[in-house]
């Protein structure tokens, strides 16, 4: 199921808009990753896919929903949203009830719930802090807790905010495993990242948004290119990218083995 | 001179079994910049609450071995008297907002407040703090309504208008755009150069190669390495440890194995594989706009 975002307009309760008209599609299946400048307003958009914020003016809609018409509870079979901050999300006193919540929630047969349970557990690998209370973990597993307990719940689209931050090499790459794994499911996976490296390796479209407005939108490899564009809203293009600029190649390159190749030809 | 001197700690919270700091041995000069890496675990923000003094006043558990900071001994002391030194800003920022506050200029100013800092001087520290992290716009705002990289700003600001002796940062640009970030490295440094000691946590190895004068890679509670940020960063030992490398870093390595690298030395930052690739002398770095210090 696809989202629309048609003429989105957010104004915070303390007088500040954080989104100045936003229309974008996000097909079904698609991996997008969101960047932009602290207070572009990357988590507010996010926000509004789920229901946590509702439009000022303009429509969300989730498939055919209308999100100003369902309740979170309502959407959070549609969409999972992983907090940029975990604690603002967990609230049991061991991994394994943090993570059976959302799909038990959802009312799924328990064997169900227990095979999604299983599976998000090893695919964060998690299996053996079952019974650890996620407050006893350092924040980076606490973050790992956070995406295993939204995507136990299976649902077609789902939200990390953030999700690399503070996380290792290893870590970083068993995230990437997940959003593979998502894909393959035709999940829709969206991602809040700053780091666009991260970005460059796992997402095939970027959207830039700059001052609640969308700056930049189409397939990463030409996004990630735009450099001065980017700037506007202090990105910078991946480190690869950038050397590649720097010497002078002719294509634009974003990852190593693109840059091997043109390195190689010249 | 050393600000900073830890003999053989050791650390063990009282829930692990095992230690998670090992006979730590550590001397950091005044005015020095130093960065430590490692994977998650490895006891990074353990050793920053070390040196805050959270470890062992505040969090308990068994520790040998000193930690001293201008001469005093942390053992010695009260965590009340030790904070006065020593400030630290937590790994996940959006736990340090005291909550007390309605405004993000009144939680800056909190601090010095609780210090007895004369109003007059206090609106002074508080306006050139926050102009120095970007966020004077803010002042108004209430803690609470801000971003998340706005969050990290104002947590690291309440943190440097102490202007404490040491200051201990764990992972200050985490939530950080990149030039957010790279402005967090340049204010650092300017601090370091101004005297302030620092040891910041660190992921984004290629802004430690511009900026820090040493890098510590710890790995399991022990220091793996340590030395001047190229050598350190570029270690085979950090490669084989999981150690998170700068992309210039890996590729070049797999370019050596072509023959497109033909330096000994890898590089860290833009600047240095842009020099090792180029076949004719490629811009200063000045001209880019990445001036180092
Ligand atoms: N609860 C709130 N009340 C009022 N204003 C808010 C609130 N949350 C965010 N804002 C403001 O809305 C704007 C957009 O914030 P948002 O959190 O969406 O930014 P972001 O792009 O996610 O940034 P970051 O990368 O720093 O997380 C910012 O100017 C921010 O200060
Ligand atoms: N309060 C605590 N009680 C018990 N164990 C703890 C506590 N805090 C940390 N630990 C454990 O100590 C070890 C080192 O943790 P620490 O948070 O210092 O690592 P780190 O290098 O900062 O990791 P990260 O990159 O994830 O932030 C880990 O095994 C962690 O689980
Ligand atoms: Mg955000
Ligand atoms: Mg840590």
């Amino acid at each position: 199921m696809n989202i629309e975002i048609k003429d989105l307009r957010f104004t915070y309760p303390t007088g500040l808009e954080a989104l100045k008209g936003i229309s974008l599609t996000i097909n079904a299946g698609e991996q997008v990753a969101i960047v932009g400048q602290n207070g572009a307003g990357k988590t507010t958009l996010v926000r509004h896919f789920n229901g946590l914020l509702r439009p000022s003016a303009g429509s969300v809609w989730v498939g055919e929903w209308d999100t100003a018409k369902y309740s979170v509870a309502k959407l959070a079979s549609r969409v999972g949203y992983v907090f940029q901050n975990p604690d603002e999300q967990l609230f049991s006193r061991d991994v394994l009830t943090e993570v059976a919540f959302g799909p038990k929630n959802l009312g799924y047969a328990k064997d169900k719930v227990d095979e999604l349970v299983k599976r998000a557990l090893s695919l964060t690998e998690l299996n053996d802090q079952t019974e650890t209370n996620p407050y006893d973990l350092s924040p980076t597993w606490r973050k790992m807790v956070a995406l295993a307990s939204i995507i136990a719940m299976d649902t077609p689209i789902v939200i990390f905010d953030e999700p690399t931050t503070g996380q290792d090499a290893v870590s970083v790459a068993r995230i990437a495993n997940v959003i593979a794994e998502l894909k393959k499911e035709d999940k829709t996976v969206i991602a809040i990242t700053h780091d666009i490296d991260f970005c460059a390796e796992n997402f095939e479209r970027v959207i830039a948004l700059s001052n609640g407005g969308v700056l930049l939108d189409g397939e990463a490899h030409d996004v990630l290119a735009q450099e001065e564009i980017l700037a506007q809203t202090y990105v910078d293009p991946p480190q690869l990218t950038r050397l590649g600029k720097m010497l002078g190649l002719k294509d634009t390159v974003i990852n190593q083995e693109e840059f091997l190749k043109a390195v190689g030809q010249d | 001179m050393a600000l900073v001197t830890l003999q053989n700690v050791t650390y063990k919270y009282p829930l692990t079994k095992t230690p998670v700091l090992q006979n730590i041995n550590l001397q950091v000069n005044e005015g020095e910049f130093v960065a430590v890496v490692g994977p998650n675990g490895a006891g990074k923000s353990t050793l920053c609450y070390a040196l805050a003094g959270f470890v062992p006043h505040f969090f308990k558990g068994e520790i040998s071995g000193s930690i001293e900071v201008d001469g005093k001994e942390s053992s010695k002391s009260t965590l009340d008297e030790w904070v006065l030194n020593v400030g630290l800003a937590f790994q996940n920022p959006f736990n340090q907002i005291s909550g007390a506050k309605y405004t993000v200029f009144e939680e800056i100013a909190f601090g010095l407040e609780n210090i007895g800092v004369p109003r007059s001087e206090m609106k002074a520290r508080v306006d050139e703090a926050m102009s120095l992290t970007g966020i004077s716009d803010l002042a108004d705002r209430s803690p609470y309504s801000l971003s998340g990289g706005q969050q990290q700003r104002v947590a690291l600001t309440s943190i440097l208008v102490m202007r404490p002796r040491l200051l201990v940062l764990d992972e200050p640009t985490s939530q950080m755009d990149p030039i957010g970030t790279r402005e967090v490295f340049g204010v650092v440094r300017k601090m370091a150069e101004e005297g302030m000691t620092v040891v910041m946590v660190e992921h984004k190895v290629e802004w430690i190669a511009h900026f820090a004068d040493r890098v510590i890679a710890l790995k399991e509670g022990q220091i793996l390495l340590e030395g001047k940020p190229n050598k350190v960063l570029t270690s085979d030992v950090l490669m084989e440890n999981g150690f998170g490398v700068s992309r210039y870093t890996s590729v070049a390595r797999e370019a050596k194995k072509q023959g497109s690298w033909k330096q000994d030395k890898l590089p860290v930052t833009l600047f240095e594989a842009a020099e090792g690739f180029a076949p004719t002398p490629s811009p200063s770095p000045r001209e880019r706009g990445e001036s180092k210090k």
